[in-house]
């Protein structure tokens, strides 16, 4: 197999996973805020309503597409594809695991490798508020215009401490590269804390993480920093006068901003698929054990069921984790799958944590929003790169 | 292949400087220039030098556009209207053009006499030597912007200062 075919086939493979991601994590989010809220969440659609993200999908596609006659078409038209593509985009240099040899073929597990990429993530990211702000002029809304408005200079104020934040590991790491960035975090400190960036001695990046997810936040206009579609003042912001697939478009954008978030911050200070554990202590029966507890969780509320249902449902989740848990004992699965299952155990995590705060928080003000960035977020980021800079310099010199 | 590449981002960057000018209403220009920064960042890259196409993108598509089009957005600025042309514009402005765009070519061609055609991925710059050069031999200059930044840092901020009595 050349190396089109490869590429074209890893292409394919990486995009699907991601696209399938994109359609569940709605679901997975609508689960857990319900759960926090007491409540069940979608359940019509198949069981525990897994089928629910295609019945939405469906919905959204067929339905009618209004467009206002006094937008300015043009930039109106551009605008969800430019938000849809930029957030897409970055799965291309996002490294999920090392090289791995997959029926005989040895690959990375990862698309591409550039010498820049973490400043090509912050370039992406940094276009992603045009396909906002655009929507939000265009539409010819008031309401939209505010919601771009907002987004705009939210993200420019937030921008700041997430670079810096970014910089600081790059001080300790000496790479732009995102393969080198978690080549450079392996291996653990006495034995058993691992070297990421979080950890990372002479200077642990844990307050620059902090900044950096809280800063991911506001950059993906999520709670509590969604003033941008604020519903109770803004109608639904920036998106007001966009529906059917254009509407779908910033939905889809929203949520692959989430997982590219999740995933630099994994890769940048998480250790991308770096294990939490040496193999000395077992990290390869990790997932297994994870996997089987889940499993044992899932019988459990079966045999002592909420609802009638569950009595048929959660057993086959329980034999599915199980079924899981046994393959991740088989060696040729362990060698490619325990860097992705750490990668991707990382991510969600992080995911989780975004709806976590949903479901937790309540909206900002905007000038305590603005406040926060600038009063608090930016001097703390700038301290930890100071911090980071004189640590590095005098003891790793 | 490259040549095809260079063509078409020359183009796009030359069409997109054309509509700004053209376009009469200020946010359609401010994207278009967006345009010229995104297709000379792919330019540079052809070049090689991926550092400085990506700090392309990061400061002047990714922030100086930004606050374009953001202050446009805020100002809510309409399109622009046109008052009387005046009458040496409309006789004289297409000839001075091209007198104009003739002396620069007579220029570049008499002062580059001795230059070299520039090779596709000829300048290869590692980030590593840029922040060396930066920090070692170009270090002077470099304090200087930094200073002549925060002067115009603390003008902004004097001059948006509201008065308290």
């Amino acid at each position: 197999m050349g190396f089109i075919g490869l590429t074209l086939l890893k292409t394919l493979v990486f995009s699907g996973i991601l696209l399938v991601a994109l359609l569940y994590l709605q679901w997975v989010e609508r689960k857990i805020i319900a759960h926090i809220q007491l409540r069940v969440g979608p359940s019509r659609v198949g069981p525990h309503g897994l089928l629910q993200p295609f019945a939405d999908v469906i919905k959204l596609l067929t339905k009618e597409d209004v467009m206002s006659p006094y937008v300015s078409k043009a930039l109106y038209l551009f605008a969800p594809f430019l938000a849809v593509t930029l957030a897409l985009v970055s799965v291309a240099i996002m490294p999920f695991g090392p090289e791995v040899q997959i029926f005989g073929v040895r690959t990375h597990l990862q698309l591409t490798d550039l010498n820049i990429g973490v400043l090509f993530l912050l370039a992406v990211s940094s276009l992603g508020v045009y396909g906002i702000a655009l929507a939000g002029w265009s539409s010819n809304n008031k309401y939209a215009l505010l919601g771009g408005l907002r987004s705009c200079s939210q993200m420019i104020s937030y921008e700041l401490p997430m670079t810096l934040a970014v910089v600081a590991p790059l001080l300790l790491l000496n790479t732009l590269s995102l393969r080198e960035i978690v080549e450079a975090q392996r291996g653990f400190y006495f034995g058993f804390i691992p070297r990421w960036t979080i950890f990372h001695w002479p200077a642990p990046q844990t307050i620059g993480f902090l900044v950096f997810l809280v800063a991911a936040f506001a950059e993906t206009n999520r709670v509590p920093f969604d003033l941008p579609e604020a519903e109770n003042e803004l109608v639904a912001g920036f998106h007001t006068e966009y529906s059917s697939l254009k509407f779908a478009s910033f939905f889809m954008a929203e949520y692959a901003n989430m997982i590219t978030g999740c995933n630099f911050a994994t890769v940048l200070f998480l250790g991308g698929w770096q294990p939490l554990l040496p193999h000395s202590l077992g990290a390869d029966y990790f997932p297994s054990v994870l996997f089987g507890l889940v499993g044992a969780v899932a019988l459990y509320h079966g045999l002592n069921p909420a609802r009638s249902r569950d009595t048929r449902t959660l057993p086959v989740v329980a034999l599915a984790f199980w079924i899981l848990a046994a393959t991740f004992l088989v060696p040729a699965v362990q060698r490619i799958f325990l860097p992705l299952f750490w990668f991707a155990l990382k991510a969600g995590f992080l995911l989780f944590v975004f709806i976590w705060v949903r479901g937790t928080l309540p909206r900002f003000r905007y000038d305590q929003l603005m406040r926060f960035s600038w009063k608090l977020l930016f001097p703390v980021a700038m301290a930890n790169l100071l911090v980071t800079g004189l640590l590095v310099a005098l003891l790793e010199a | 292949m490259v040549v095809v590449l260079f063509l078409l981002f020359a183009a796009v960057a030359v069409g997109c400087a054309v509509n700004v000018v053209l376009q009469s209403h200020p946010i359609v220009s401010a994207v278009s220039l967006v345009g010229v920064m995104g297709s000379l960042a792919l330019l540079y890259l052809q070049l090689g030098s991926p550092f400085i196409a990506a700090i392309q993108i990061i400061v002047y598509a990714g922030a100086v556009m930004v606050l374009f089009v953001f202050v446009i957005m805020l100002l809510n600025a309409g399109s622009e209207v046109h008052t009387g042309r005046s009458l040496v514009a409309r006789y004289i402005g297409i000839p001075l053009l091209v007198l104009l765009l003739g002396l620069l070519t007579f220029l570049i061609k008499a002062l580059l006499r001795t230059s070299a055609a520039v090779e596709f991925g000829e300048f290869t710059v590692a980030t590593q030597d840029v922040g060396q050069a930066l920090f070692t031999e170009y270090l002077l200059p470099f304090e200087f912007t930094s200073i002549l930044i925060l002067i115009a840092i603390l003008g902004a901020v004097v001059l948006a200062r509201k008065e308290l009595n």
